[in-house]
């Protein structure tokens, strides 16, 4: 049978046909097997958003609208103007080590530069990385097991494409490495693999932007991010979702941090209609450290559900979870911020932040903090504030001569200011267009 | 001829009349004083004249160099050369003072070039170098915020300046500041209306004329030796 095509139930018979057309090694087969085993047993969440819009027999699980190509030129034309207008080659040159770019199911571009390659550095699609390196198998979905939810299931019978990162012992890789996805066919599910092995002492920044043009039917977006940051290592994970409002944004995302080793996770979900997202740190040696960083912006008839989970394993851990949701219209988000310290986790620190910014009367939120301390000799704070925009705030700086728009945009940019900042620059001026672009729709 | 005219103005604050007819010109050039005891409706005469909200024009009118001002909306009044020093100005979360400036200097037709050599002379001028990278009044005691405003005022050079209370909670080393700049300002050319409890501050600046509202109408209109009297004797003297 063949792979590409329209929608359809999701078969054994597919997901084998699959890895046959892939050429992948036997163990990637049976694991195929068994998460398609498992999706087929599961449950949807039992928490969370309403996912009865999302309809497993009307999605193409796999799509390949285009070529892999070595020249951005070669991309056909439209695919081209849109990588310009979101200025990826433009950032290729100036500001990243890598770059690759994903359309559906698979990888059509992707570089690195001659000095980080012979850093040592492995920078290749997910795809690719399975076929040449057995050893891979030793990581792949030990994070996260298909058995934790449905998603991670049908992901693991599914996922096409994607990126691996090694990063050799020692190595310091100082410039960002950039993925970035765009779901080009209606109806489709995107389930890339992002797996980074960052050995002992090393470091890594690694960015990933995701957006697609908008369709009536329902897509599905399921990612999974594995990472493995050895002793000592530092990995930064950035996402930047705009995904349009049919998208069902499904993730699962999680990072085993080994002793004195830093993870950090920075998200800014803009789009999507259903969100479900809760990057996890196990703080698995001494010291080890995990910032996740998150800003959510809910329009009308999205609900943002989104979070973060530190699990304290060993002692002296820190883990700091802060998040900004910014709510307009009937938009909804969620917020659950998860910190477990483990019996012996003696000496951890965590500290959990979530504020929430509602602009209109209509706008929901919910912040569900779980706070769990097996040991007495632990620092936990936790803090949460809901608020509004003043009448007040607004006034005074259009009595500067601000438009109503420009004094919203610049009130909800402080707000979020705290993660903005670690946002990397491109990034941080598309989300302030993007911001001030919607308060001018919605004000007129 | 004035450049800011307000012609028999009612204002309503929650359906209650506090503005019953005021009447005022302001000159280009020169310092204006508006007196008046607590509650005869200084601030609210300043917030209405900006466009604050809640502040409801019933009857009367207000022109800057001939254009009506009531109908445009506070960012338009802006525009056209209006500022209003609050006298609670409120914190800005996140945003930095350098920041905001540059945006409402753009609006002011102020370049990127223009604003980068304006904003550090300006600063210093007022010494506010430890002001530098802090957020748009967040923390900021008292007087900090009334020199935080007065550094705006400077940098948008607006046509007419209003100035709520100036001069409340700022130590005499600030108000000579503050003072210094008003003249500074109405020396090239700006409108200026000071309003105050204290005759103390008019007493640094080249005041030209003294307006005294009471009960929502301006009762008298004098020049400087008008603000002497009312320190000496207080409001009594206005009030017949």
């Amino acid at each position: 049978m063949t792979v590409q095509g329209s929608p359809r139930v999701l078969t054994r018979e597919f997901v084998e046909a699959l890895s046959v057309e892939k050429g992948e090694p036997t163990w990637m087969r049976a694991h195929r097997d068994r998460c398609f085993a498992v999706f087929e047993g599961a449950r949807l969440p039992r928490f969370g958003p309403d996912l009865s819009g999302l309809d497993f027999s009307d999605l193409s699980y796999y799509a390949r609208p285009v070529d892999p190509v070595k020249r951005w030129e070669d991309l056909p034309d439209e695919l081209r103007r849109t990588f310009n207008a979101l200025r990826l080659p433009e950032a290729e040159q100036k500001a990243l080590a890598g770059l690759g770019a994903q359309v559906d199911s698979e990888v059509v571009y992707r570089s690195l530069l001659d000095e980080v390659r012979a850093q040592g550095v492995i920078f290749a699609s997910m795809d690719t990385a399975v076929r040449e390196h057995p050893w891979i198998r030793d990581y792949f979905m030990k994070a996260i097991p298909a058995e934790d939810n449905k998603f991670a299931a049908l992901h693991g019978a599914v996922w096409s494409g994607g990126t691996f990162i090694w990063v050799p012992p020692g190595v310091e890789v100082s410039v960002p490495l950039q993925a970035y996805y765009r779901m080009q066919t209606e109806a489709v599910g995107q389930f890339e693999h992002t797996l980074i092995v960052a050995e002992p002492g090393s470091s890594v920044h690694y960015i990933e932007g995701c957006s697609a043009p908008r369709f009536a039917r329902s897509a599905l977006h399921s990612g999974m991010v594995e990472i493995f940051a050895k002793d000592g290592a530092k990995v930064r994970f950035t996402t930047i979702q705009n995904w349009s409002k049919n998208v069902y944004n499904l993730n699962n995302k999680r990072a085993l941090a080994h002793a004195g080793a830093t993870v950090d996770w920075v998200s800014g979900s803009l789009g999507s209609k259903v969100t479900m997202l809760y990057p996890t740190t196990v703080l698995l040696g001494p010291g080890a450290r995990t910032e996740n960083l998150s800003f959510t912006f809910s329009q009308d008839g999205m609900w943002l559900d989104s979070g973060a989970r530190a699990l304290h394993r060993a002692p002296d851990t820190t883990s700091r979870l802060i998040s900004r949701s910014v709510i307009q219209g009937s938009g909804k988000s969620v917020f659950r911020g998860t910190v477990h310290v483990y019996p012996h986790a003696k000496g951890s620190k965590a500290h959990v932040e979530c504020s929430t910014l509602l602009l209109t009367p209509d706008a929901k939120t919910e912040t569900i903090p779980i706070l769990n301390a097996e040991t007495d000799d632990v620092e936990l704070g936790h803090e949460a504030t809901v608020g509004r925009v003043s009448q007040d705030q607004l006034f005074y700086l259009m009595s500067r001569g601000l438009s109503q728009a420009q004094a919203m945009s610049l009130i909800v940019n402080g707000f979020v200011s705290p993660i903005l900042k670690e946002i990397p620059l491109e990034y941080s001026i598309e989300l302030k267009g993007l911001l001030e672009m919607s308060f001018e729709k919605a004000i007129g | 001829m004035p450049v800011l005219v307000v012609e028999d103005l009612h204002v309503s604050v929650g359906r209650e009349p506090i503005l019953r007819g005021v009447n005022l010109a302001l000159n280009p050039g020169r310092v204006h004083a508006l007196m008046g005891p607590n509650g005869s409706g200084k601030s609210t005469l300043a917030l209405s004249l900006a466009g604050g909200p809640g502040y409801e024009v019933t009857r009367g009118r207000a022109s800057l160099d001939g254009e009506d001002l009531l109908s445009l909306p506070p960012f338009e009044r802006a525009r056209k050369g209006l500022f209003l020093a609050f006298q609670y100005p409120p914190e800005i979360e996140g945003v930095s003072l350098r920041e905001f400036l540059r945006l409402a200097c753009a609006e002011r037709g102020q370049g990127f070039c223009e604003f980068h050599k304006s904003y550090p002379q300006a600063i210093s001028q007022l010494r506010m170098e430890a002001f530098d990278g802090r957020e748009l009044n967040v923390g900021y005691s008292g007087g900090e915020k009334k020199r935080a405003e007065l550094l705006q005022l400077y940098l948008l050079k607006p046509k007419v300046a209003l100035l709520d209370e100036p001069d409340s909670g700022v130590d005499v080393d600030a108000l000579r500041l503050i003072a210094g700049a008003i003249r500074t300002l109405a020396e090239s050319g700006a409108a200026v209306l000071i309003i105050t409890h204290y005759p103390r501050i008019l007493e640094h600046v080249p005041l030209s004329d003294v307006f005294v509202l009471d009960g929502g109408r301006i009762v008298e209109h004098g020049g400087p030796e008008l603000a002497h009297r009312i320190g000496e004797q207080g409001f009594e003297v206005v009030r017949r």
